[in-house]
């Protein structure tokens, strides 16, 4: 068999998705059809955002992929694995110190600077699916800005649950326009996405779409004047590192069903507990 | 004290071991060799390379072994496989006249001019297990017909064409859609939904068709013509401005002839429904058909009645990577989308109990 491209994708492919991708800065919140490829992990296990790193990658790129927020979880460690043998490039964990972060459910918890990119893995690209599963109808809703259905659902929730009942894939408006899907994060960062120093581009394989929110844009989560958008809080910090910032996961240690909370961004946990620990800790 | 849980890498690297360690299965008993699967699970290489949308025995065969058997894991195999093979050129339609057949037959006819060629085929065989196939068996060596085939058969719909009695098969001279090329959109075109038919799971058009027949879409099939054989391929350069032969592939092509149909401007004639799909896949070919025509329900003005005939429906659903990826992807770690729909039930539920 032959020499396999860098990153994987062959040139003309890294050139059409390129394009689709230029088009989805200057439309924010635009969902691109794409033609997307058959990639070497499943649909549904992160070929989108693999697609749309494998085009932007360049030799000098840093990459860090979590998944739940960890660098170690083991869909983030194929992907990483699969950079480093078909591109080539270095990895980190390390937030601070990637140019580009592929992240499946999460937005890493330390602020993104400029020059970053950050790259979400979609699974359902379009935040209307569920209310409207024909696409010929939600292409028309995007089109005639007619998305009074999602606030009704948003409503009916309340009507039934005293709360809206959307704690992750939180849909919001980008830069006034398009209501977009910001992948299943919780909502807990949704807040990041807005006007964040980085770009961020979102990839959806199977279905064969690209959005993007360009850097300082303004991502407004969808909600009501009286119950205005929240996110998750939590009673204690997190077990590991004492941080109060972060989301955290729940872990049940025992069979009596004892729980402990940590962060689910691992590098942001070790960092964290670097600081306590203070400079003369090993 | 609890400890974040690391060493993910390590696990996957073992588990992969495991993996390689089943699929070879018992060391006392010889490995299966590549030709093996090419010669002796012929059918399964055939449905591997139609859904697989690669026509390439040996990969194929390569994908059967590596998959451990799993037709929809080698299906997948040969189509990430694909990603990475760069185009240089595009296929000539197919001449079906030209195809030497091994099998070819009418149920709409008793006799047919080339006449019925019944050819390898489970058909009329009796489903009974035959235990003599728990040993070796010496090679079976099948005798020919005594007159060789026509050189050229005439196709059975052409023949009722000839009385007007069947829609044209007209080239619209477009250039036929890839959706491989550019995604799908709806409302599609009858060539692009064809393809994503042909790439379409075996199982998924097989129910799809058979709800045709049950009412739920139905629309009247008789078998036309059914052939299988080896055709032709040329490609045409552009520099070269001429054709070059570069091969030949084994196809199932079928021809349905359906509910017939008539408006102010055309005299009543019948329908067609068409499949056509790598290798001898008749199953799949028949269901292509059948659900090709159901997919024509706009064409016709037809009423919309069944899932069959519902065009967004069948084409976003009839891919098995696709399916099986999105399905099977709930297996990966979702603990923080779950834990944000815990807290949330929680919330919900302190509130009911105050």
């Amino acid at each position: 068999m032959t020499q396999i491209n860098f990153a994987y994708l062959n040139e003309q492919t890294k050139r059409m998705i390129r394009r689709a991708l230029l088009k989805a800065v200057a439309i924010p919140g635009y969902q691109v059809p794409f033609a997307s490829r058959e990639m070497p992990m499943p649909y549904g296990w992160g070929t989108g955002g693999v697609q749309v790193t494998a085009a932007i990658l360049t030799p000098d790129d840093t990459l860090k992929v979590i998944d739940q927020g960890a660098d170690d979880t083991t869909n983030a460690v194929s992907i990483r694995k699969f950079f480093a043998r078909t591109a080539g490039v270095a990895t980190t964990t390390e937030t601070q110190k990637a140019t580009i972060i592929q992240t499946r459910h999460r937005v890493p918890e330390h602020p993104l600077t400029e020059g970053q990119i950050l790259v979400y893995q979609v699974p359902i690209p379009e935040p209307l699916r569920f209310l409207e599963p024909r696409e010929t109808e939600t292409r028309t809703m995007h089109a005639l800005e007619e998305y009074g259905v999602m606030h009704v659902k948003l409503y009916e929730d309340i009507a039934t649950h005293g709360h809206i009942a959307t704690s992750y894939a939180y849909p919001a408006k980008v830069a006034s326009r398009y209501v977009f899907d910001p992948s299943p994060i919780p909502k807990f960062d949704n807040p990041k996405l807005n006007h964040c120093a980085a770009l961020q581009l979102f990839g959806a394989g199977r279905e064969k779409r690209i959005y993007a929110v360009p850097p300082f844009t303004q991502v407004i989560s969808l909600d009501f004047e009286d119950h205005p958008f929240e996110v998750q809080r939590w009673d204690t910090p997190c077990a590991i590192c004492g941080s109060g910032t972060g989301y955290l996961d729940e872990i049940i240690t025992d069979d009596a069903g004892t729980r402990m909370f940590v962060c689910s961004d691992t590098d942001h946990c070790a960092t964290q507990a670097a600081l306590k620990a203070g400079p003369n800790a090993a | 004290m609890y400890v974040a849980v690391k060493g993910g890498e390590k696990a996957i690297d073992a588990a992969h071991e495991y993996l390689a360690e089943k699929r070879r299965g018992d060391a006392a008993s010889p490995e299966l060799s590549i030709a093996q699967i090419d010669g002796q699970l012929a059918l399964a290489v055939d449905r591997v390379m139609a859904e697989g949308s690669l026509y390439d025995r040996e990969l194929a065969a390569l994908a059967i072994k590596q998959a451990r058997g799993d037709l929809i894991e080698a299906i997948f195999l040969l189509r990430a496989h694909r990603t990475t093979l760069a185009r240089f050129g595009t296929s000539l339609p197919l001449n079906m006249n030209a195809m030497r057949i091994s099998r070819r037959i009418s149920a709409a006819f008793k006799d047919i001019p080339g006449g019925q060629v019944l050819g390898p085929t489970f058909d009329y065989t009796h489903r009974l297990l035959d235990s003599s196939l728990l040993a070796d068996q010496e090679p079976v060596r099948a005798a020919s017909a005594d007159v060789p085939l026509a050189a050229s058969i005439p196709r059975v719909l052409e023949l009722l064409g000839q009385e007007g009695l069947i829609e044209p098969a007209a080239d619209d001279g477009q250039p036929a859609g890839d959706i491989t090329e550019e995604p799908l959109d709806f409302p599609s075109t009858r060539d692009r939904r064809l393809q994503v038919l042909a790439r379409g799971d075996e199982g998924f058009l097989l129910s799809l068709a058979y709800s045709t027949q049950r009412g739920y879409g139905r629309n009247h099939p008789f078998v036309g013509e059914i052939r299988f054989g080896c055709v032709p391929v040329s490609i045409c350069p552009e520099e070269l401005g001429f054709e070059i032969y570069i091969g030949e592939i084994e196809v199932t092509e079928c021809e349905m002839i359906n509910q017939f149909h008539g408006t102010a401007d055309v005299p009543p004639q019948f329908t067609r429904g068409y499949g056509l799909v790598f290798g001898q896949l008749e199953r799949k070919a028949m269901s292509m058909a059948l659900v090709d025509r159901a997919l024509r329900v706009a064409e016709f003005a037809e009423d919309q009645i069944g899932p069959a005939q519902d065009e967004e429906f069948v084409l976003s659903h009839c891919d098995n990577v696709q399916a099986t990826g999105f399905v099977e992807h709930l297996k990966l770690p979702h603990y923080v989308d779950f834990q944000a729909e815990l807290a949330l039930l929680r919330t919900l539920r302190k509130e009911r109990e105050t």
